[in-house]
């Protein structure tokens, strides 16, 4: 009752203005980094400034309104924080897209990211537009869980399953390509949520104690088994180590925050380990993953071999504190610089500042996404909001962590900032997502004091009871 | 383009990033602290204790306006609770006004309380929900005098 007392009290202000502002500072960091590109590299104001960064305003000036208009009482911080990660993700590929041209290899990248950037916004609005109550998600708990599977196995399938850098995780139609998997993932917590919700009650009270940590029943480990079963699907069948671990992760957190149990940590830590185990003796791909971790040196010249690992350490060193500066690096050195390793780019000619304050900007997003989770009023969007989160800080850390040699190095694309379509517009749909649960969250109830205003309104109170 | 202006530049830009995400958390702090919160919180006392109190003593009943709360079906027919108590919690634990023996329902349930001249209920998270009529309530609904409201297997009504 406490609790919700004091939360009662607290009213949350709308704070579209702050958000304004906080928008302004965001295109600010995008346009400028575009500005710095040009400058930097050609030693000029690029020529098509102009247009750029009035497209950029257009997207995120269209995206702030349909938050003013349906989302009013929105968290004002998350948008902005997106809007800066997703221009400067930008510009360091337009940055990359010059050095390629130079070396006569031309890509798109930056163009072709923008153009994803406006579907991502597009399906932002509609999804704020059409989901007024993140409830009515509530409904397709079983829906969503089968479509989140049937999207992970679409890869598998003759037609339209492609294998790109050896990984399974591509479909093709109508000639894009397409990763399924990143809107599985949104799908996957929408099922796990609605799930939980139900039947945490059995989770969490059933279960013996062993030695300090309750352990859950026997009988209750069916969905953590089928959800380890379909991480290492996953893994065994995609090559994917990165998408396994995340799925499983994220099971894993939503569990363990539905249940207040760290049983299910202890048991789904030992799977995982197990897991681990497994992957490494059996699956090449993995071993060697460990061993560029622990001797990057070693296998600079192997093929396959920790080349882009090593290139990318040195990068991040040549660029120390402050970076290098726009075009003064070398992050073509870098294979695939513009997706997974684009934060090696970024440490390489922005230096360590760039790369705190990035690291920053996804903590503040994920720590708005547990705030949210804890202001929320109904069990489904608190469990939603903290699956939504999880997904953001286990890519980041699987991702930022193996560029930066904390761990070992898996295959998953930096949320807003690498280069790839598929991710950027599922993670916009999950920060609309966030939005709407927080709108709900934060929006005061009507006022439920009685305050006595005896008079006209007496009149229609007895037309309704003559009624 | 000396080496002078491009350093320049580069400091300018780490700096916008860094005022940017200072921004961030200085917004997210006011957030947390700056809230606008009512008298409710500040005084420690409630609001409708403070404002309506006095309101409540001299408050007479109006001509059809709803008195009371009463379980018309389920475990406890005939619990009923003054709705000059408001507001009401619903539900199984020992803090509720009106107290159910109903498995289906929760220990905090629904809570029934006016604003203006209405009187709304509103779910506190239940897991059963509550239910107007045949509708789950998502959010504070309004009810008039008569109005069926759900909780578990429990009916209540607002009466004269």
């Amino acid at each position: 009752m406490s609790q919700t007392g004091t939360l009662m009290g607290f009213v949350h202000r709308r704070r579209r203005g702050a958000e304004l502002f906080l928008l302004v500072l965001a295109l600010a960091v995008g346009i400028g980094a575009y500005a710095a590109v040009g400058l930097g590299v050609e030693g000029a104001v690029p020529a098509d400034i102009i247009g750029y960064g009035g497209w950029l305003t257009g997207l995120i000036v269209a995206a702030h309104i349909t938050v003013r208009i349906v989302a009013p009482y929105a968290d004002p911080v998350l948008l902005p924080l997106v809007a800066a990660l997703n221009g400067l993700g930008l510009a360091v590929l337009r940055r990359l897209d010059l050095t390629y041209e130079s070396l006569g290899d031309p890509h798109t990248f930056a163009r072709q990211q923008l153009t994803w950037m406006t579907l991502g916004v597009v399906l932002f609005i509609v999804t704020l537009v059409l989901l007024r109550d993140h409830r009515v998600l509530q409904r397709f708990t079983y829906t969503a869980g089968l479509l989140g599977i049937a999207l992970l196995i679409l890869p598998f399938l003759p037609l339209v399953g492609r294998e790109i850098n050896g990984a399974r995780i591509w479909i093709n139609v109508a000639g894009f390509s397409f990763q399924p998997g990143e809107v599985a993932k949104v799908m996957l917590v929408i099922a796990f949520a609605g799930y939980l919700v139900l039947h945490r009650d059995a989770l969490a009270l059933a279960g013996r104690r062993v030695v300090f940590v309750d352990l859950p029943r026997g009988r209750d480990l069916g969905p953590i088994l089928a959800m380890f079963g379909v991480s290492m699907m996953i893994l065994v069948l995609q090559n994917d180590l990165g998408s396994s671990l995340l799925f499983f992760g994220l099971f894993l957190a939503m569990l363990y925050v539905a249940t207040e149990r760290a049983g299910w940590l202890v048991v789904g830590g030992l799977l995982f380990g197990a897991g681990a185990l497994a992957a490494y003796t059996f699956v090449g791909n993995v071993q060697n993953r460990f061993n560029f971790w622990l001797h990057p040196m070693d296998y600079y010249d192997a093929s396959p071999g920790s080349y882009q690992l090593v290139e990318a350490l040195f990068g991040q060193g040549w660029g120390g504190l402050i970076g290098r500066g726009f075009g003064n690096g070398f992050p073509e050195r870098v294979p695939f610089a513009y997706s997974d390793f684009i934060l090696s780019t970024i440490g390489e000619e922005l230096g360590l500042t760039a790369i705190m304050a990035v690291i920053l900007c996804y903590g503040l997003i994920v720590e708005r996404a547990l705030r949210i989770a804890l202001i929320s009023r109904d069990g489904f969007g608190k469990l939603m909001a903290v699956g939504l989160g999880t997904i953001i800080a286990l890519q980041v850390f699987v991702v930022i962590g193996g560029v930066t040699g904390l761990i070992p190095l898996t295959g998953l694309t930096t949320p807003f900032l690498s280069y790839g379509g598929s991710s950027l517009v599922a993670n916009w749909v999950v920060v609309a997502l966030l939005l709407r649960i927080s709108d709900q969250a934060r929006r005061p109830t009507p006022r439920l004091d009685p305050v006595d205003d005896a008079g006209e309104d007496s009149e229609t109170t007895q037309v309704v009871k003559l009624r | 383009m000396s080496e002078l202006t491009l350093f320049l530049i580069r400091m300018a830009f780490l700096a916008i990033l860094w005022i940017f995400v200072l921004s961030a958390i200085s917004v997210i702090r006011s957030d947390m602290f700056g809230a606008r919160v009512p008298e409710t919180a500040r005084n420690g006392a409630p609001a409708p204790a403070r404002k309506g109190k006095a309101a409540k003593a001299s408050r007479k009943p109006r001509r059809g306006a709803p008195t009371h709360l009463l379980v018309v079906e389920g475990e406890n027919p005939g619990t009923r609770a003054e709705l000059a108590d408001a507001p009401l919690l619903i539900g199984r634990g020992s803090d509720a006004a009106i107290k159910l023996d109903d498995d289906y329902v929760s220990t905090r349930h629904a809570r029934i309380a006016a604003s203006g001249d209405e009187w709304f209920v509103e779910d506190l998270g239940s897991t059963n929900g509550t239910y107007v009529g045949p509708v789950r309530i998502t959010q504070p609904t309004t009810i008039g005098l008569g109005v069926q409201v759900r909780v578990g297997k429990t009916i209540l009504e607002l009466r004269k």
